[in-house]
């Protein structure tokens, strides 16, 4: 089966001349249909920027983004109109992301009328209060009526779910999108999110810097790892979470705070060379990792990329200088 | 890098007395709409060199309680009724009667807030000397090389280069640099307490791991009493000694760590427990809470969890529990505490985590 | 339907929020009351048109409330008609200023590049031509005795600054989330700037909408005392020209002659200005939790 999604070399460049930076740099990633995979990485490692290229938002600057086996920079405006009604995205911010001029009728009823889904007027509103229910809003007469700001961030995401489901997606870019929810309702919507996969086939980019929901999320997927513009590792996330390969995927996972005392204490302490992130406009050359990476090996760390290499165990590695050794992350 | 010892930080482990007493705390803001009742009635000991974590999600009067101790709450709140006690050596003085210039005193000296670290919370035309100077100044300290030398010390203590930072502006460094200097810049006074509002908020996964490094090393080798306000759970069960959950206003529950991460015995807490996903625990099927948190003008009636709650029975909506001993140094307040026992006891928490620990530990704690 | 509900509860909701500031609403009943007075006192109160020689210069009485001018005539007469010209003028200048402004400003924000460019250089000339010696030039050829013609003459001249204001309003508002999702659901440019941007900057427009007005009265009056304006009938600027090149100030028992419709004027333009200190909350979407 071709992938839904496919990403070839894709990379951003943002400003000219010496001031360029490369937020994306030949990312390579393909997702199958009905698969969930999980983009994690910290700030500034373009997870994002290559979250809203997929959706259309963005113009690469290289490389290609293929949709159902087509890449999508050579289609005529119609079918790349036709290309991003079919992904659709979810933001982070659920104070920013719903117009706070109009009601949760207005907002879901404004695509369903622009791109005539529905016959009419009165079909519209029943369709708008179906959604609200598919996203879990219930009584949805009650939400119907109300403004954004009436609205917990809770139940605003779940509107912004509503309304991208409108156009009867494929594929929906979930960027962070629990990241501002409270603890205790963040599950829920991602339960609801996985729910959505099953009965209206969706596949899911789920772009997240918290480790632990991505692996809670994508338990049955994969999760891929980037750093500074590039993919350090990926692959199935009961390998990646439990046999990291990637020095910096095993620092990160060592790094993540747990909310369970026992594990915080066994957790093993993985000390980085430097505490600094370099700056896009600065690269360290090579592996962008090596100046932090405890293993760093001169002469060939700093000379040449490290490429992204599939491993049996699954997935792929950036770092063919640990890319075979197993690190427990959990010690006594 | 060396680490700096901090000579000249007294430990004050021998009061017998603890150095802070909450009791009966209520704060109140007047609004348009109506009084909104922020705390209301939160008693509590800090104990000499513990940490306290003091974990609710928005709406649960946390951060508001953290700005009461130190009494900078805009003007529209009312503390009262209830008392905040402080003790150092001989001292002792209540929080809440103090006039201008002593509460002054007592901010930095005393008890030293450390806010999240975000750009406002510096003045953006200050270096980082500058700010510390000012301080300084403003607590009596006329010696620029004594204060000079006890910041390039705190500096080097939260792992930053002086050289780079004394004179940099806040928005040169990064998020995570400006919380280790927030926090060298609370230490300036030696204080005793320390409360720090959502310390590892908006940082990067490795920059929280440093600062939660550093704050370990506070406990453990400075011995600082300090209290540690967020809606992470994590932050919690990495650094708390105790931990007292919030809700609506008041403290659910209170308890030793382990004894609030395995044993819990208020629904609320439960709920908050598995709702938190773990990176190396395994895979554990987790649960939201069901309904959102309420409405602080309008509270319901009796228990204010009760309408989310899976074990409210009739008298969790008439009476509001108080907390009640549930176990050694263990209080809860809720009615039916022992049933939250019970489903523990056929549901246990953390069954992954406990799993993969067991394989690596030949007789793990089992909780 | 559902469209006519909605608006009676947002007007009913706008007037609720106006009295939510004390000075607002005052300035809001003013107005309403001055607007009232000029657009329906016509009907009430004839103008009185009589001369009276026995009756020059009287001061307010029961009869006259205002007084008489030079000629006997009741002033009070006069004010209640010679508002409505140049009321329906400053509406017609203030709504056509902002009607462009509004429509070229997130056009030139929203499709960036060369579009932006143009529109910007011709707003830059707009800004830095002087208003009055541009009128006193084209007066010269243009006969402005119509009134709908005035309004939107001055129209054309004035939306500079607004355009502006409100492209640099809109070149935030684009980076707003909802306005990507706006995009990603392929809802159409028209769609954007005129449901997703414009809503979001009506307190500034209205404000600006009432600025705009305020100053074309001011405009008015100011070409009506350079003569640049044919005076055609009377209204408040004309009564004040009349009073001012006939020597009114030089005497006491003119004083109401060359007051009253300055202080008409003056009224007007400080209702209006109050009011919109209300108007500004009644258009921020985030006080509309309070009602």
């Amino acid at each position: 089966m071709a992938p839904i999604i496919e990403l070839r070399a894709l990379t951003k460049q943002f400003g000219k001349g010496k001031e360029t930076v490369t937020a994306v740099d030949a990312v390579s990633l393909a997702i199958d249909p009905g698969e969930t995979v999980c983009l994690v990485g910290e700030s500034g490692c373009g997870k994002s920027t290559t979250g809203r290229m997929v959706a259309g938002l963005l113009a690469p600057t290289a490389g290609e983004i293929l949709f159902e086996g087509r890449s999508i920079t050579k289609l005529d405006s119609t079918a790349f109109r036709r290309y991003r009604q079919a992904v659709q995205i979810i933001h982070q911010d659920p104070y920013s992301s719903l117009n706070p001029t109009q009601t949760v009728r207005q907002i879901i009823t404004a695509p369903l009328l622009h791109h005539k889904k529905v016959k009419n007027q009165a079909g519209s509103e029943s369709r708008a209060l179906e959604l609200l229910e598919v996203v879990d809003l219930t009584p949805a007469r009650d939400i119907i009526d109300k403004y954004p700001h009436q609205l917990s961030g809770g139940q605003r995401q779940r509107v912004a779910v509503a309304r991208a489901l409108t156009l009867e997606p494929k594929f929906i870019v979930a960027d962070e999108a629990v990241s501002m929810v409270d603890v205790s309702i963040r599950v829920s919507i991602l339960t609801m999110l996985t729910r959505l996969k099953q009965e209206f086939d969706v596949t899911f980019l789920f772009i997240t810097h918290d480790l632990a929901l991505a692996k809670y999320f994508a338990w049955n997927g994969r999760i891929t790892v980037m750093y500074l513009g590039r993919i350090v590792e990926d692959g199935p996330t009961q390998r990646l979470v439990s046999d990291p390969r990637h020095p910096y995927t095993q620092a990160l996972l060592a790094a993540v705070p747990e909310a369970d005392p026992e594990l915080a204490h066994h957790k093993r302490q993985i000390e980085l060379r430097s505490a600094e992130i370099p700056s896009l406009l600065n690269l360290p050359s090579g592996c962008t990792f090596h100046p932090r990476c405890p293993y760093s090996v001169d002469g060939q760390c700093n000379v040449r990329r490290p490429p992204l290499e599939a491993i049996a165990e699954g997935g792929r590695v950036a770092c063919p200088v640990r890319q075979a050794e197993r690190v427990t992350l959990l010690v006594t | 890098m060396a680490k700096a010892a901090l000579e000249w930080h007294t430990v004050q482990n021998s009061t017998p007395q603890p150095p802070l007493s909450l009791d009966n705390v209520h704060v109140s803001y007047a609004t348009r709409k109506g009084k909104v009742q922020a705390v209301r009635g939160v008693t509590l000991d800090l104990l000499a060199g513990e940490s306290l974590a003091l974990i609710g999600e928005s709406g649960s009067g946390k951060s508001t309680l953290g700005l009461a101790v130190v009494r900078l709450l805009p003007e529209t709140a009312a503390v009262a009724p209830g008392s905040i006690q402080y003790r150092r050596g001989d001292r002792e003085v209540e929080v809440l009667k103090l006039t201008k210039a002593e509460l002054r005193e007592f901010r930095w000296r005393d008890c030293a807030m450390v806010f999240q670290a975000a750009l406002n919370a510096f003045n953006p035309v200050l270096t980082v000397w500058d700010q510390t100077w000012d301080t300084a100044k403003a607590h009596g300290w006329q010696d620029k090389k004594a204060v000079q030398t006890r910041l390039v010390e705190l500096l080097r203590f939260v792992q930053l280069d002086p050289k780079r930072v004394i004179d940099a502006y806040p928005h040169e460094l990064s998020g995570g640099m400006r919380q280790r200097v927030l926090l060298a810049l609370s230490l300036l006074l030696d204080p005793q307490i320390l409360i720090l509002d959502e310390p590892t908020t908006a940082l990067d996964i490795i920059t929280q791991r440093t600062i939660i490094k550093l704050l370990r090393q506070l406990k453990e080798e400075q011995h600082f009493t300090m209290i540690f306000i967020s809606h992470d759970l994590a932050i919690a069960a990495e650094l708390a000694d105790r931990v007292a959950t919030m809700y609506a206003g008041r403290v659910v529950e209170l308890g030793k760590s382990n004894d609030i991460f395995y044993r819990p015995r208020h629904p609320y807490t439960l709920g908050l427990i598995r709702a938190v996903p773990t990176v190396t625990g395994g895979f554990e099927q987790l649960f939201s809470i069901p309904g959102s948190p309420p409405d602080l003008i309008n509270l319901p009636s009796g228990c204010k969890f009760h309408p989310r709650c899976a074990f409210a029975t009739d008298r969790c909506k008439q009476e509001e529990p108080e907390l009640a001993t549930v176990g050694p140094a263990h209080e809860a307040a809720c009615w039916n505490w022992q049933q939250v026992e019970a489903e523990l006891q056929v549901k246990p928490l953390h069954r992954g985590a406990l799993n993969v620990l067991a394989d690596i530990l030949p007789a793990a704690e089992v909780s | 339907m559902g469209a006519i509900q909605g608006f009676f509860r947002s007007v009913g909701t706008t007037l609720r929020l106006m009295t939510y500031n004390k000075a607002g609403f005052i300035g809001f009943l003013s107005t309403c009351l001055i607007l009232i007075i000029c657009l329906l006192g016509p009907f009430v109160i004839p103008l009185d048109n009589k001369t009276k020689l026995d009756q020059i210069y009287q001061p307010p009485s029961a009869q006259h409330w205002l007084g008489t001018d030079h000629q006997g005539r009741d002033i009070f007469s006069q004010i209640v008609h010679g508002g409505k010209d140049v009321i329906y003028v400053a509406t017609v200048a203030a709504f056509l200023s902002t009607a462009i402004a509004v429509t070229f400003g997130t056009l030139s924000a929203f499709a960036g590049g060369g579009t932006d460019t143009v529109i910007m250089a011709i707003t830059d000339i707009m800004l830095t031509i002087p208003l009055f010696p541009l009128l006193a030039v084209l007066a010269a050829f243009i006969r402005l005795d119509n009134l709908t013609f005035l309004g939107i003459f001055l129209g054309m001249l004035s939306w500079a600054a607004l355009l502006r204001a409100v492209r640099s309003q809109a070149l935030s508002l684009k980076e707003r989330d909802f306005v990507e999702a706006a995009r990603a659901l392929d809802l159409g440019n028209v769609h954007i700037v005129f449901r997703e941007l414009v809503p979001n900057m009506m307190t500034y427009i209205v404000i600006s909408f009432t600025l705009a007005l305020t100053t074309a009265v001011y405009t008015q009056v100011g070409l009506v005392l350079l003569g640049l304006v044919p005076v055609s009938s009377s209204n408040w600027g004309v009564m004040i020209s009349m009073a001012w090149t006939q020597g009114a100030i030089f005497y006491s028992d003119a004083m109401w002659r060359i007051m009253a419709p300055i202080a008409a004027i003056a009224i007007f333009q400080l209702s209006v200005i109050t009011m919109t200190r209300s108007l500004e909350l009644a258009f921020n979407p985030r006080l509309r939790t309070i009602v």
